[in-house]
């Protein structure tokens, strides 16, 4: 395979035909990188998809951006880009980040899980309560486990459910949603906290717990850190897609693998750099917040299941054609079920994260709307809500769009009720992109089938 | 006999790579074939010709292991074998290509062609490999108009679609492949496009079992033609046996020659 359009002039009419059809939509539906040879020609094939309403990551981009000036605008004292704020916005965030790659399993299958709010609530109770002193006072490690243990637990009901007995997924977590509320009220009302348990106290635990989201790494131990992450990183995009260019398989330019690893290199610098300017006011704080690493930690562990594995594959296979899938012999009932296990789990790890934002757990916990968030920002991110498409890289970024909002929303100090309309427009906002972008790709198809 | 032809190609001068043997099935109490003897030979394409509701489906579905034959037998070169699922179906190296295609619009074409059977290195999917490999299948088949095969299926034409979904099939070291209604979706490019493919098949030595309605694509590529007519295979010959007039005969009375037909089943 030499040069494969070379070839292709040479087999003559049989190659005139196809792509002349409907040029525009053919070259918007390829990922600019598997045709560019060179940057000039990525940047060519970029643009015209996203005329074609095949935008990629730059919605999110934009949105980001206007929603930074607005925010920073109207906040007030204008505190919104200062170092205090931004390491609050990460923070609140991450819950959306692992929501978001949360609700991913289910939307790539083309199906929705709509328990994960209170799911993962119940697994975060869970670990909570036992971690308390006066009652069971268990090491952290087998409470987080025995709370993550409930939500896979959960999934693998609500997955059997929908898969077994073939019900529709919207109500069976529906059902799961309302189930999984009482759960959690229940849960709360345990022990001698009058429904909340908190972090507060002595106990290593009870520390480590709050220190999810609070604990902070030290400055010089961040940077290093994240220069060993990213040149791992680096080092690895960079030698498997020169040994890709050089045996002749499809792969960016150098130029734009360059690119790529200095985005992550800014990005990384950007993220650790504010972190460790002091944001204290009365005493120094500083240092990268453990979230990070965690919701990188569970970036890295999906991107890589979903990518690079065989499961993460029939997934895909799933999502765009079920019955594709079933005939090249993907067992579609272990994917569904496992899928929506992994959703569940993941809804427990990011709860556990909200539970320590909280620094305890109650009745104030907003598990239903932080169902919707988790949607709108896996679709804000670049997931279709029809299946088939989206990475956990989108949940991570769309988190961060919802927690941009949220953040905002906290600083003006608006009302409830305020608070539910935005949730509901930023939902509906996702939607419209989702069904614009796929309106676009769908009415190319149809020029060419 | 010959010994030395025989020596030269055992298979292909003596024994078709596929007999079906007398076979039956029902649906309840719908008769769906009545003793069936078809010949599929290595190196040829056999187009199964018939009118809506002759049974074509059901036949080919039984060759591929979907449906489980009330009677008959199998002879996959010379042998007596049972095909009872699919996977007994693609061992002996039957692949079929269903008129769907069955291909999932979000992955790329290496990504669909793997589809199932995806490589591994250390646990993880071997991209590289299977790029490779498909890629040589491409080739070898001389599908070119596609600008890359990391392109997601949703991005082709339908001629692009159904060879890939072809080249899927035979980079199992299929032997016999059957396609269903290959042409009935595309323009003229593209049919001629597919009809190039299955001749390339054919020339690499596979057998070929094309089900078409349409006899213009029939005459243009098939060596041998089966006419199936409510359920039986009336006629199997050589396509240099047929005219267009004799095969749409066949077709619509199951017989030449006899107005009427020979089983006047008709209601």
């Amino acid at each position: 395979m030499a040069d494969p359009l070379k070839k292709a002039e040479l087999t003559g009419n049989a190659a005139a035909d196809l792509t002349a059809a409907a040029p525009e939509a053919a070259v918007a539906e390829l990922p600019p990188e598997v045709v560019a040879q060179s940057l000039g020609e990525y940047v060519r094939a970029y643009v015209a998809r996203i005329r074609a309403g095949e935008s990629g990551v730059l919605p999110v981009i934009g949105a980001m951006v206007a929603i930074v000036i607005v925010f920073q605008a109207i906040s007030p004292n204008n505190v919104y880009l200062s170092p205090g704020n931004l390491v609050n916005l990460f923070q609140q965030s991450a819950v959306f980040m692992v929501l978001a790659m949360a609700e991913g399993f289910a939307l790539i299958l083309g199906e929705i899980d709509l328990s994960i709010g209170f799911v993962g609530a119940c697994g975060a109770a869970i670990t909570v309560q036992l971690v308390q002193p006066a009652t069971t006072n268990w090491p952290w490690p087998l409470a987080i486990v025995a709370g993550l243990v409930f939500c896979l637990a959960f999934g693998a009901i609500q997955g059997l459910l929908i898969t077994r007995l073939h019900l529709p997924s919207f109500i069976v977590t529906l059902a799961g949603y309302l189930v999984a509320n009482g759960l959690f009220l229940k849960i709360l009302l345990f022990g001698p906290f009058s429904g909340y348990p908190n972090l507060i106290g002595q106990s290593d635990n009870l520390h480590t717990i709050y220190n999810l989201m609070w604990g902070t790494i030290d400055p010089i131990v961040s940077w290093v850190g994240a220069a060993v992450v990213v040149a791992g990183l680096g080092a690895f995009i960079w030698l498997s897609d020169s040994r890709r260019r050089k045996s002749g398989l499809v792969a960016p330019p150098a130029s734009l693998t360059l690119i790529k690893i200095a985005v992550i290199a800014v990005v990384a610098i950007v993220v650790v750099g504010i972190c460790n300017l002091n944001r204290g006011v009365l005493i120094v704080q500083e240092g990268v917040p453990w979230v990070i690493p965690i919701v990188l930690a569970v970036l890295g562990v999906w991107t890589v299941l979903l990518q690079r594995t065989k499961y993460g594959r029939y997934v895909y296979a799933i999502g765009g054609n079920p019955e594709a899938a079933r005939r090249a012999g993907i067992n579609l009932s272990v994917v569904r079920t496992t899928a929506f296990m992994l959703c569940s789990f993941t809804a427990g790890i990011g709860l556990l994260l909200y539970a320590s934002l909280l620094n305890g757990m109650s009745n104030n916990v907003q598990a239903g709307y932080y169902v919707l968030y988790a949607v709108a920002a896996a679709v804000i991110g670049g997931t279709s809500l029809m299946g088939g498409r989206g990475k956990p890289l989108h949940g991570v970024l769309g988190g961060l769009v919802i927690g941009a909002i949220y953040n905002g929303m906290y600083l003006l100090q608006l009302s409830f009720e305020w608070q539910f309309i935005v949730t509901g427009l930023v939902l509906l906002a996702a939607i419209i992109i989702d069904a614009v972008s796929r309106r676009g790709s769908a009415s190319g198809s149809v020029t060419r089938v | 006999m010959d010994m030395t032809a025989a020596v030269a190609e055992p298979i292909a001068s003596d024994q078709p790579l596929l007999r079906v043997q007398d076979l039956d099935k029902h649906f309840g109490p719908v008769q769906a074939l009545f003793h069936v003897n078809l010949d599929l030979p290595s190196g040829k394409v056999t187009a199964l010709c018939g009118d809506n509701g002759a049974g074509k489906t059901v036949l080919t579905k039984c060759v591929a292991g979907i449906y489980q034959a009330d009677h008959g037998e199998f002879f996959w070169e010379g042998r007596p074998v049972h095909i009872h699922n699919a996977r007994d179906a693609s061992r002996l190296g039957i692949e079929t290509v269903y008129q769907d295609l069955a291909l999932a619009d979000n992955l790329d074409i290496v990504q669909n062609m793997f589809l199932g059977r995806e490589r591994l290195r250390t646990g993880l999917l071997d991209e590289d490999a299977m790029e490779r490999a498909a890629s040589e299948t491409l080739s070898s088949l001389r599908v070119t108009t596609v600008r890359s095969i990391r392109q997601p299926v949703a991005s082709l034409s339908g001629g692009q679609r159904q060879s890939v979904a072809v080249a899927k099939a035979v980079m199992w070291n299929s032997k016999l492949v059957i396609m269903d209604e290959p042409t009935a979706a595309l323009g003229v490019v593209q049919t001629k496009m597919v009809l190039d493919l299955i001749r390339r098949l054919r020339d690499k030595g596979l057998a070929v079992m094309v089900i078409s309605h349409n006899l213009n694509d029939v005459f243009e590529v098939a060596d041998r033609i089966a006419v199936m007519y409510l359920g039986r295979l009336v006629v199997q010959d050589a396509a240099t046996k047929f005219d267009r007039q004799s095969v749409v005969e066949y077709m619509t009375t199951g017989g030449f020659g006899r107005s009427g037909g020979r089983p006047a089943k008709e209601s």
